[in-house]
């Protein structure tokens, strides 16, 4: 059980990590002052959230490992994170477009995780519920400006929302654990996360005259550990220090 | 041109002795005007250009305590740059222009962050040494004489010492770590700390400002006093790291009741403030393209704010 409860956890400590990697990159080069520092703290915040899934992973795998062991020394088919959240800051535009098509996926996922019957995942959900609400205001806010505001600005969010939308099938492509999490009331139910998901990107994209509409193929793997060719690239940032200096304190 | 026995400059001048602010709205000479904004936008300048040094190891941090640190911290300088261009803006000029200045060469920002951050220890010496010169100076700023800049600065100065205390930490925690970090440490100290003391600026003797900068009390103490005050403060501290001042020279002078210090290449110093530095071009190139692939996205969010204002409007009517 212990170990399902753990693969889970892995789930949905992995997209925050790689998605908060990805805009931490991003610090010190935003559009301007204020944007830079809202997207720091969209980055801040998920990884606060990731050190509390990892704490707890730790834990439950008992194995004496710390939150940085899971974090940073995994394999690459290891991290279960989807392939949206690797895709990397091509534009404002991408950046925007991925923060909000995640942000409208992870809103009702924590909805449901505050029910969990496991009381630490429900705590979780609880604490990042209102970080991911000002979140999801940030991203939706934004697509609706460069939706709405130039014919440039448009242009190149539909753009970036017509590939990213490939990548959001593999998220609700439910896996044998989280059906069974599921199942026991630990975790959420995909198919609900999806109906919030497909009204709420509905309703955004009408309002800033975006369109998905033709877009029906899905990007698949992730969360079962096929990655893109940009995970490789992440982790050897993202490990760098680590790898090269193995079992140190820092 | 204000003489001495101009009215409206007595009555400053007097408000600056007896210690009071001065604020935006009171009159004030066209030189203090200027030297002010010079100051207020190199000081915000400072702070933005100041991130990319740390920025680049945001992604490599070693472990999720520390990486989630040094993201705040980087951050915490981007709200320094906010309001200290803020303060700047009470003086009459706009941020576009400020960084019209940045990004063309004009403005200055202070020559650290000309220097590579090529080790994680780097983001330990960065926070020890370089907040902690920038802490010496801007504690005096809390009490300068122009009041949104003094007030800006005390908030600034409670997140510098933070900053300070954080690479203290990560320096501490290297020292007492494994032979490869403490060299890591070691090399760190010997790359920063001469450039540490050259963000004090030229020797009061070359130093062309300093005596109308201390009768405005744009600045409480010279150059060189700072300077002192930091390498004082500073010996102690590498003492407990167990790592050593890269200057053959540093010794305590019983006499002075101070630690005497070696020269410091004027040459490198003069270099890098003017372009030549290891990373000027880099950095500046990073600003500038921050700042141009962002003008769509700053004019969309106008133009979307413009829309939205008429369709309130025709609502109304
Ligand atoms: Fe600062
Ligand atoms: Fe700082």
């Amino acid at each position: 059980m212990n170990q399902k409860i753990y693969n889970y956890l892995l789930i949905l400590a992995d997209n925050p990590l790689i998605l908060g990697h990805r805009l931490s990159e991003l610090c010190g080069h935003g559009p301007n002052l204020e944007t830079d520092i809202g997207l720091t703290n969209i980055s801040l915040d998920l990884f606060g959230q990731v050190r509390n899934y990892l704490q707890y992973a730790a834990e439950i795998q008992g194995l004496g490992k710390t939150e940085d062991d899971l974090a940073f020394l995994r394999y690459e088919h290891e991290y279960r994170n989807y392939r949206l959240v690797e895709q990397p800051n091509t534009d404002f535009a991408w950046v925007i477009a991925r923060q909000y098509l995640f942000d409208a996926y992870h809103l009702p996922l924590l909805n449901q995780l505050v029910g969990s019957k496991d009381s630490q995942i429900a705590a979780i959900a609880q604490k990042s519920i209102k970080e991911v609400q000002y979140h999801h205001r940030f991203s939706s806010e934004w697509v609706k400006r460069l939706g709405d505001g130039t014919e440039e600005s448009h242009g190149k969010i539909q753009k970036a929302v017509s590939i990213l939308w490939t990548y959001c099938g593999g998220i609700f492509e439910e896996t044998e654990v989280e059906n069974e999490m599921s199942q026991l009331g630990i975790g959420a139910n995909l198919d609900l996360v999806k109906a919030d998901f497909l009204s709420d990107t509905k309703y955004i994209f009408n309002e800033a005259a975006l369109s998905v509409e033709g877009v029906d193929w899905s990007q698949k793997g992730g969360k079962l550990g096929v990655h893109s060719e940009h995970l490789g690239f992440i982790l050897a940032d993202l490990q760098y220090m680590q790898r090269t200096y193995p079992q140190m304190n820092w | 041109m204000y003489l001495n026995n101009d009215p409206l400059e007595a009555d400053f001048q007097a408000k600056i002795d007896k210690g009071q602010n001065i604020e935006a709205k009171d009159w004030m000479p066209e030189k203090y005007r200027k030297t002010h904004i010079r100051q207020i936008s190199q000081h915000a300048h400072s702070e933005i250009v100041g991130m990319l040094p740390e920025g680049n190891w945001i992604t490599r941090a070693p472990s999720l305590r520390r990486k989630v640190a040094l993201l705040a911290k980087v951050q915490d300088e981007a709200g320094h740059g906010l309001y200290l261009y803020s303060a700047a803006e009470t003086l009459g000029i706009t941020r576009d222009e400020l960084y019209d200045q940045l990004h063309s060469g004009k403005a200055k920002y202070s020559s650290i962050f000309n220097y590579p951050a090529v080790t994680w220890a780097d983001m330990g010496a960065v926070g020890w040494l370089v907040d902690g010169a920038a802490i010496m100076n801007q504690v005096m700023l809390t009490r300068t004489s122009y009041g949104p800049y003094a007030r800006a600065m005390v908030r600034i100065c409670k997140e510098e010492s933070f900053h300070q205390r954080q690479g203290y930490e990560i320096m501490l925690t290297l020292c007492n770590g494994t032979e490869v970090q403490k060299r890591m440490a070691q090399d760190a100290l010997n790359r920063w700390w001469w450039p540490s003391l050259m963000m004090f600026g030229p020797r009061d003797a070359e130093s062309p400002h300093t005596e109308q900068a201390l009768k405005w009390k744009i600045k409480l103490k010279t150059n060189d006093e700072l300077r002192q005050q930091f390498v004082d403060q500073t010996v102690s501290q590498a003492e407990i790291l167990g790592i050593t001042i890269p200057d053959p020279k540093l010794k305590w002078n019983e006499a002075r009741g101070h630690y005497d210090f070696g020269d410091i290449d004027w040459e490198e110093f003069t270099q890098v403030v003017a372009g030549n530095g290891p990373c000027n071009r880099e950095r500046l190139e990073a600003r500038k393209s921050a700042w141009e692939k962002g003008a769509w996205v700053r004019d969309a969010a106008l133009a979307y704010a413009e829309k939205q204002e008429q369709r309130s409007l025709k609502v109304a009517v």
